[in-house]
């Protein structure tokens, strides 16, 4: 089969042409992501005040009444619910009642004195991470500027020790891995270059034969692998572009730098876009008409959202939503851009989420080709 | 005499129905055939497997001495082939679309085809247009030059003047006339007996079989029809006679 370039370039450059004086879509490929970055970014921005928290107290000494009033009257916590046992906590956070259970252990004003390090227990409702890690900051806060002022005297050695005079063991609940804002951004990246991706490619291949301008173009002596690079390269670079708009959005609004290797990253991106705009090719060839395409695309994107570790933490979902989860492109994808972007990791860190990516590219680019066909049947 | 096109058996079934039944064509070269039929007869499916849109179920033969089956990659860049529907980019001018064309048939020195190709055509002053803007006889005109701009040797047209007006009609007929002077096939769908009439050569299909070919005076002799269209309903109706 032979490939030439001067037909590509043919194909290629209609689709600029009608992408340019498309404006619908051109306005989507750009406003998008901007709006959902928006969203999302600032959606979990706020500073939450006044949570609700439950208190176990097992000591009733000084310290822990100190603690337990610190607690009231700063502004970040709200102590609801006073608990008598650790099964009462949990019920609480199970309900949603509380965001918080706070214990503090027998003896622990005894073993303060004593200077033996107690621990006091958070145990916090993670479904939420951007509280929790504020939280747990303004606990260490609140407790420090509580215990000053009853740490004096005899006990003044406590408070200026190096070490902390007790320890905060945090235990997060249904959220082991903590996303934040930080976490969400790589997943942004990679859901916004899926959907559009994917869509984009679709609607372009059935638009053309709903017009019935895929009989035309099939009469004309073009090989699959001519259309699929004409109709994919503009769409990569289009990715390119959304991509590099998000990421200045979240540089400059959100802070967050890139870690590691932009080329790394600019080459990650090359094989998910890939992924994406063969699949979305795969689903023009079975879809009839745009609509259909459509709701394709969106029955391809919910498993790609919701199975990829984007919404859910990977190592929490069901044995059978990892083996899915393994076979769809975004899972490597939000693994690598997490590990480049916030970690900074090289090559060969990578490699581990990189290989599948590329295996998963290679497998639609080839079935997608396969799926094109030559003729109308 | 050559042919063309010499195909014979050729049949196309969708879902159960046989759309084509084992017809045979024979398009002698340099000539002009009409190709009628009525509604749902099997001239498109046919038009469309024999420049390799669809793959023939069942037959065999030879376009422009090639292999129907093996070469049709070969025969779609020899032919030219005008589809039922407009079907040029409607949101790219008159001179992308032909400049898209130009290219997919990789063909050389392609500004100076184009410039000849719009004037033939008269469609210089409309060449920076949006083809979606054209009215029908325009559109028409665009459709014609694009498959004609690769200098193909068979030409395919399924029903270019389908709505057209009489004058636009009578130009784009002068034109096929022309070509074929310089040597050209062409096969041609009609639903018009004025332009039927001005055919070398006539076949009449119907439910996926071949009815009657021949030329004009043969058709109207044969039927003992008084005109070409009262030979076009005297064929039709002897095949449906005997359905319900």
């Amino acid at each position: 089969m032979t490939v030439s370039f001067t037909k590509i370039c043919a194909i290629l450059k209609k689709e600029f042409l009608q992408l340019k004086r498309d404006r619908a879509t051109a306005a989507m490929v750009v406003l998008i992501p901007i709006v959902q970055l928006l969203l999302f970014g600032y959606a979990i921005d706020n500073d939450p005040r006044h949570l609700h928290t439950a208190l176990l107290s097992r000591d009733n000494g000084v310290f822990s009444r100190t603690i337990a009033a610190g607690l009231k009257n700063s502004e970040y916590f709200r102590v609801d619910e006073e608990v008598a046992s650790d099964d009462g906590g949990r019920k609480l956070l199970q309900q949603g009642v509380v965001q918080f259970v706070l214990t503090i252990p027998e003896d622990f004003s005894r073993n303060l004195v004593r200077g033996r390090g107690p621990s006091l227990l958070l145990e916090a409702d993670a479904s939420d991470p951007v509280t929790v890690a504020g939280a747990v900051g303004a606990l260490n806060g609140i407790l420090t500027t509580s215990l000053r002022r009853c740490l004096n005297g005899p006990l003044s050695f406590l408070g200026k020790s190096a070490v902390s005079p007790l320890n905060i063991m945090v235990h997060k609940l249904y959220n082991p891995e903590g996303f934040t804002r930080y976490n969400i951004i790589p997943g942004l990246i990679g859901v916004l270059l899926l959907l559009t991706g994917m869509m984009i490619t679709a609607l372009s291949l059935t638009r053309e034969r709903e017009r019935g301008t895929m009989e035309n173009m099939l009469s004309m002596p073009v090989t699959p692998i001519e259309v699929m690079c004409g109709k994919i390269v503009p769409y990569i670079l289009i990715g390119y572009l959304q991509a590099a708009v998000i990421i200045l959005v979240a540089y400059f609004l959100f802070d967050i730098p890139i870690l590691g290797s932009s080329w790394l990253l600019a080459l990650t991106l090359l094989m998910f876009l890939m992924c994406n705009l063969a699949l979305g090719f795969a689903i023009s060839t079975a879809a009839k008409n745009q609509m259909q395409s459509i709701q394709m695309t969106i029955f391809l994107f919910l498993p790609s959202i919701m199975l990829s570790g984007f919404m859910f933490p990977f190592s929490g979902m069901p044995q059978w939503a990892q083996a899915i989860g393994n076979c769809i492109p975004m899972t490597y994808f939000i693994r690598i851009a997490r590990g480049i972007i916030l970690k900074g990791s090289n090559f060969s860190e990578i490699w581990r989420n990189f290989w599948p990516l590329l295996l998963l590219m290679l497998t639609t680019t080839a079935a997608a080709v396969r799926l094109y066909r030559k003729t109308l049947d | 005499m050559s042919y063309a096109v010499d195909v014979k058996n050729l049949t196309k079934r969708f879902q159960g129905h046989t759309i084509v039944d084992h017809i045979g064509i024979r398009l002698p070269c340099g000539q002009i055939c009409g190709f009628l039929g009525p509604n749902g007869g099997g001239k498109t499916t046919t038009i469309r497997m024999l420049c390799g849109l669809l793959r023939p179920d069942e037959g065999e033969g030879v376009c422009l001495g090639l292999d129907l089956g093996r070469d049709a990659d070969k025969i779609r860049s020899r032919t030219g082939y005008m589809t039922q529907k407009f079907s040029f980019w409607e949101d790219l001018t008159v001179r992308e679309n032909l400049e898209f064309v130009a290219k997919m048939f990789a063909m050389n020195h392609v500004e100076d085809r184009l410039r000849e190709c719009l004037r033939n055509f008269g469609l210089t002053l409309r060449a920076d247009q949006l083809a979606g803007e054209l009215s029908g006889g325009w559109r028409q005109r665009l459709a014609l030059a694009a498959c004609i701009l690769h200098e193909p040797e068979l030409l395919l047209l399924d029903e270019p003047t389908a709505g057209v007006d009489p004058k636009s009609r009578r130009e784009f007929w002068n034109e096929i006339k022309e070509f074929t002077n310089r040597g050209l096939t062409t096969l041609v769908s009609t639903h018009y007996m004025d332009e039927a009439e001005r055919c070398d050569k006539i076949i009449y299909i119907a439910d996926g079989h071949i009815v009657a070919e021949g030329s004009a005076g043969e058709l109207m002799e044969k039927s003992g029809a008084g005109s070409l269209e009262e030979s076009f309903i005297y064929y039709i109706d002897e095949v449906w006679k005997g359905e319900p």
